[in-house]
């Protein structure tokens, strides 16, 4: 589905991700775990094409297809979907109107809203005024509506309460399960979400670079048991010998 | 500085009144306006006004220096050119020039020494319409000056809604429009008052514009210019005298190349208690937009907010907004916030990400920034505002 070779991107002049290879397959969910300041949002945006980041070196092959000079647009009717961590707010749009520009046909605006607990939210201007959580629920509510191949989820369980994670899970498992082949791209700072949502394969980044790639479960042990500190001496050698000893 | 130099109102920008002809042709009033010409009822029902006078509850329609039409069709609505108001009511002259002065610059003295007509409208003390009423200044014939003066009442506790609408003929290319407007909300009495232009590229406009809001009042006014016009300048004002009074001032502009619109709108709060918001969103589509805004604070207990968007969608064009605060007591509660720019990257690529192409993206932001839903405007007239909206955004991107 997706293909990342030897990619480097800047944003202002600065190295934000250095030489990325990233694979993922068909019906595949990939995990990227990272603390702040990793360059995690940075591979989404420069993956969707935000003119802020530039891709300085490598490819972006998606359905077999070189997408680096594609507008996001393009990449987007492709079928490459996000959340945003933070999306901007645009006035005098109503959340209403916003989904019905970009739903698919068999969606029910009225009815999923209800579900999302985001009723009210339908008439109110695009993220104006929401709270973190409810940034998460209407940023999933449209992902939903567009209802992408490839979905990319930025910290997907940030600022949402224990309630509303369940319905975060339940949603992101509804995009992901919609058709056989859909594929996802999973941000995560603290790992909370895979108690929701299984991931396939997992990876750390650290410093704009891949550290290692690995069974999620496990590098989520070893993150938790020695911090992202760890990852920095580790070089990911536990998680490959960990691999080895399970083959 | 172009800002610099603009800061200043100059009232006669590039208007010459002795260019214009002070003579128009004699028009015939309809007593039924079904014999309005379709290119004029078109002009009027995208300015906002109906000839059938369907969900209206009384029309005024003056074409050039003739009214053609003038009818109630509420009680206790008066609807009627001002000479008839001053003959059949001697108290009008006391409201004639009652809150404008004669001699405030060559347009009020030209309204006062060369009168072309105007309405008077007047809600008698407690009545409620439930339809709006509604007033037309049509230009016909090309290269003509109109000077109109107009009296608003609404009398003690009435609460009434006037749409007014200004429009050309399709082949008017060039005139001058000069209207006086004098309201009078009076004690517990309730206006909504919604003026829509719609001129054409080569029409000066001057519009004086005063209101005196009483005891309990509530005066909003709401004004759309989106079509093209020359160069339109007016600083309307209100004076809030009676506790607890209110005034609203929304405006939605858009500037077409070539055009320069310098307009504000003015609230002195006089008395106790009073209320005062100014809300302009304008957009330069090409076209230079000086957009003031001015509160003044008088009394204990007052609180007023101004606030002013400006969007600039075209690498030519100005927008220059020029908000002031002032305030001479304490115990007050003035604001402000101003902001000028053009349309955020970060919004584009936001909903490029769903899917909209560039061109989408920004019409919805355009669409989104002129939202008029704070006017509350009738649904008919939402749907003349909608569709002047979609021809900007044609003429934008
Ligand atoms: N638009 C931007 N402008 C300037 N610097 C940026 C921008 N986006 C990201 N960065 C920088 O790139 C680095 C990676 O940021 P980011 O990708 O947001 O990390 P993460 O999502 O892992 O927290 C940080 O040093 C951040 O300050
Ligand atoms: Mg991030």
């Amino acid at each position: 589905m997706l293909r990342i070779e030897n990619l480097s991107v800047s944003v202002s002049g600065k190295e934000v991700l250095t030489d990325i290879n990233l694979e993922i397959k068909k019906g595949e969910r990939l995990a990227v775990l990272g603390p702040n300041g990793s360059g995690k949002t940075s591979l989404l945006m420069a993956i969707m094409g935000f003119s802020d980041y530039k891709i300085t070196r490598g490819n972006i092959i998606f359905k077999g297809k070189q997408i680096n000079g594609l507008s996001i647009d393009e990449r987007a009717r492709l079928g490459m979907g996000i959340i945003f961590q933070r999306p901007p707010t645009i006035r005098g749009v109503r959340l209403r109107q916003m989904v019905n520009m970009i739903k698919h046909n068999d969606f029910d605006t009225d009815k999923e809203a209800k579900g999302f607990n985001l009723k009210g939210f339908l008439d109110r201007d695009v993220n104006l005024g929401f709270s973190g959580g409810e940034i998460k629920r209407s940023e999933l509510f449209q992902l939903l509506a567009n209802s992408p191949d490839l979905s990319f989820f930025d910290e997907p369980e940030s600022g949402v309460d224990l309630e509303n994670i369940i319905l975060v899970g339940k949603v992101m498992n509804r995009i992901l399960n919609k058709n056989k082949d859909n594929a996802g791209l999973i941000i995560t700072h603290t790992g909370y979400i895979f108690k929701y949502v299984k991931a396939d394969r997992g990876c750390v980044l650290l410093g704009g670079k891949i550290h290692c790639l690995g069974d999620p479960k496990w590098i989520l042990e070893e993150v938790t048991k020695y911090g992202y500190e760890g990852c920095i001496t580790c070089k990911g050698e536990r998680i490959t010998r960990k691999s080895r000893v399970k083959r | 500085m172009q800002g610099r130099k603009n800061n200043k109102e100059v009232p006669g920008k590039e208007v010459d009144i002795k260019s214009y002809k002070s003579k128009a042709e004699e028009k015939p009033y309809l007593e039924d306006l079904r014999e309005i010409s379709s290119d004029q009822r078109k002009n009027m029902l995208s300015a906002g006004v109906d000839p059938s006078h369907q969900g209206r509850s009384g029309t005024y329609i003056q074409i050039d220096h003739s009214v053609v039409h003038s009818k109630s069709l509420y009680p206790g609505l008066e609807v009627m050119s001002i000479t008839e108001a001053r003959k059949k009511h001697k108290w009008v002259d006391n409201y004639f020039w009652k809150i404008l002065s004669v001699d405030a610059d060559e347009f009020t003295k030209q309204a006062e020494l060369q009168p072309h007509q105007g309405y008077f409208l007047r809600a008698k003390p407690g009545v409620k319409a439930v339809y709006p009423l509604q007033a037309c200044l049509f230009l016909n014939e090309n290269n003509i000056i109109q000077n109109v003066h107009n009296i608003i009442i609404v009398e003690e506790d009435a609460d009434v809604q006037i749409i007014t609408g200004c429009a050309t003929a399709s082949d008017v290319r060039r005139g001058l429009h000069i209207g006086v407007s004098e309201f009078f909300v009076k004690k517990g009495a309730k206006l909504t008052f919604t003026m829509i232009h719609d001129w054409a590229e080569d029409v000066s406009v001057r519009p004086r514009t005063a209101a005196l809001v009483e005891e309990g009042g509530m005066f909003l006014s709401n004004y759309i210019c989106l079509k093209p016009v020359k160069n339109l300048q007016m600083y309307p004002k209100a004076e809030l005298i009676g506790r607890g009074a209110i005034a609203r001032y929304n405006s939605i502009l858009f500037a077409h190349p070539g055009a320069h619109l310098d307009v504000g709108s003015r609230v002195i709060l006089k008395s106790e208690n009073s209320r005062a918001e100014i809300i302009s969103r304008v957009v330069s589509g090409g076209g230079d937009i000086i957009a003031r805004g001015h509160l003044k604070g008088e009394a204990r207990g007052i609180k007023a907010h101004l606030e002013c968007r400006g969007l600039m969608v075209k690498k030519e064009g100005m927008i220059h907004a020029v908000p002031e605060l002032e305030g001479s007591i304490k115990d007050i509660d003035l604001s402000h916030e101003a902001a000028v720019g053009k349309i955020a990257k970060d919004e584009i690529e936001y909903l490029m990400a769903r899917g909209l192409s560039q061109s989408e993206a920004q019409v919805a932001i355009v669409r989104g920034f002129l939202d008029t839903t704070i006017m509350g405007l009738p649904l008919e007239l939402q749907k003349a505002v909608d569709d002047a909206i979609s021809a900007c955004e044609q003429d934008a991107f």
